[in-house]
């Protein structure tokens, strides 16, 4: 019985859908026959840390973060990587040494590329727009 | 006999969808993680293993007034601070509840003189416990927490002794008071709370 195998299947795929889906149906019935809804301009405020909201959620965020961020992340997996380098170093094999180097090298290359760019001095704008 | 204790006998127990959801919500309060004055640390150690207030199950406090069910407001509400207690009770989820724990945050305790100090949370909130004590002990507050419990079993979902979050035509928020000019404004939610008459009796 070679299509009874693969309807089993769709019976177990059926059967998952609906595991998942049944609390969220029975949640959204539950909601609609019991729980009114009861917004407000206060409930619906941006933030809720007691002081009164200001602006929306939706600001812009200037891009000059994101490559600040980037250049963290790239220096921070590097100090990830020479810290077992470092623990190791007096017993490293010219070949891993040289590796290493290399690595550090094409890092560093960046880090001049960036320095170069002005990504790292006073030009970049850590200006978070208020949005509004 | 009543049949559900005739069942119970047998083995057999019975319930209704009223109980079961009123049975879960008792049993899992959220508070909101925030003190006053000295009565939240009596909250904090109602908290700790020597008082456990997870044996409740309310021992998930929340950070975010979105995610708690129950305010207690533990200690001194200055003037200063009302606003922002009644903006966190605005922006936590319906069901939720007030517990008023400790002599200030019922009346203004020792400081009722006071210039600054409001006169009882109850003039903005919808109180369902009050703890007196000052500082109330933890076992006060775990007694006002299973007071809250019994309250919350024995709320209908229907007719017309429902709990206000299940009543359409009840209120969403309540009035955050402002800083006026000598006083907060207003001075309390008359839908709540009224100011006691002054009898004037004429002696004649």
């Amino acid at each position: 019985m070679h299509s009874d195998s693969w309807s089993f299947l769709a019976l177990f795929a059926l059967a998952a859908v609906g595991f998942a889906l049944a609390p969220l149906i029975i949640a959204w019935v539950w909601a609609r026959a019991y729980s009114p809804r009861k917004p407000g301009a206060i409930k619906n405020a941006t933030y809720e840390c007691g002081l009164a909201s200001e602006g929306t959620g939706w600001i812009q965020f200037q891009s000059d973060i994101y490559l600040y961020g980037i250049v963290f992340l790239v220096f921070d997996v590097e100090t990830i990587f020479l810290m077992p380098v470092a623990a190791a170093f007096q017993g490293l094999s010219f070949g891993a040494c040289a590796a290493m180097s290399v690595f550090m090298l094409l890092l560093v290359e960046g880090l001049v590329w960036l320095w170069l760019k002005g990504a790292l001095g006073s030009r970049t704008k850590y200006c978070y727009g208020t949005g509004n | 006999m009543e049949p559900e204790i005739e069942l119970q006998r047998h083995g057999v127990f019975t319930t209704t969808v009223e109980q079961l959801y009123n049975w879960g919500r008792k049993n899992s309060l959220w508070p909101l993680q925030f003190g006053l004055a000295c009565c939240a640390i009596e909250m904090i150690a109602a908290s700790m293993a020597r008082f456990d207030i997870a044996r409740f199950g309310a021992e998930v406090f929340r950070p975010s007034p979105r995610q708690a069910d129950l305010m207690i407001v533990a200690g001194t509400v200055t003037k200063k601070m009302a606003p922002q207690v009644v903006r966190l009770y605005n922006q936590m989820p319906e069901p939720k509840y007030v517990i008023a724990m400790g002599a200030c945050a019922i009346s203004g305790g020792p400081f009722k003189e006071g210039y600054n100090v409001l006169k009882g949370i109850d003039r903005y909130l919808p109180v369902d416990v009050f703890i007196p004590g000052c500082p109330p002990r933890p076992e006060a507050l775990l007694h006002g927490l299973m007071l809250l419990q019994k309250k919350i079993a024995a709320q209908p979902l229907t007719g017309p002794g429902r709990p206000r979050y299940l009543d359409q035509n009840g209120p969403s928020e309540f009035p955050c008071p402002s800083y006026g000019a000598h006083d907060l404004e207003p001075l309390c939610n008359h839908a709540l709370w009224q100011p006691p008459s002054v009898r004037e009796e004429l002696h004649s």
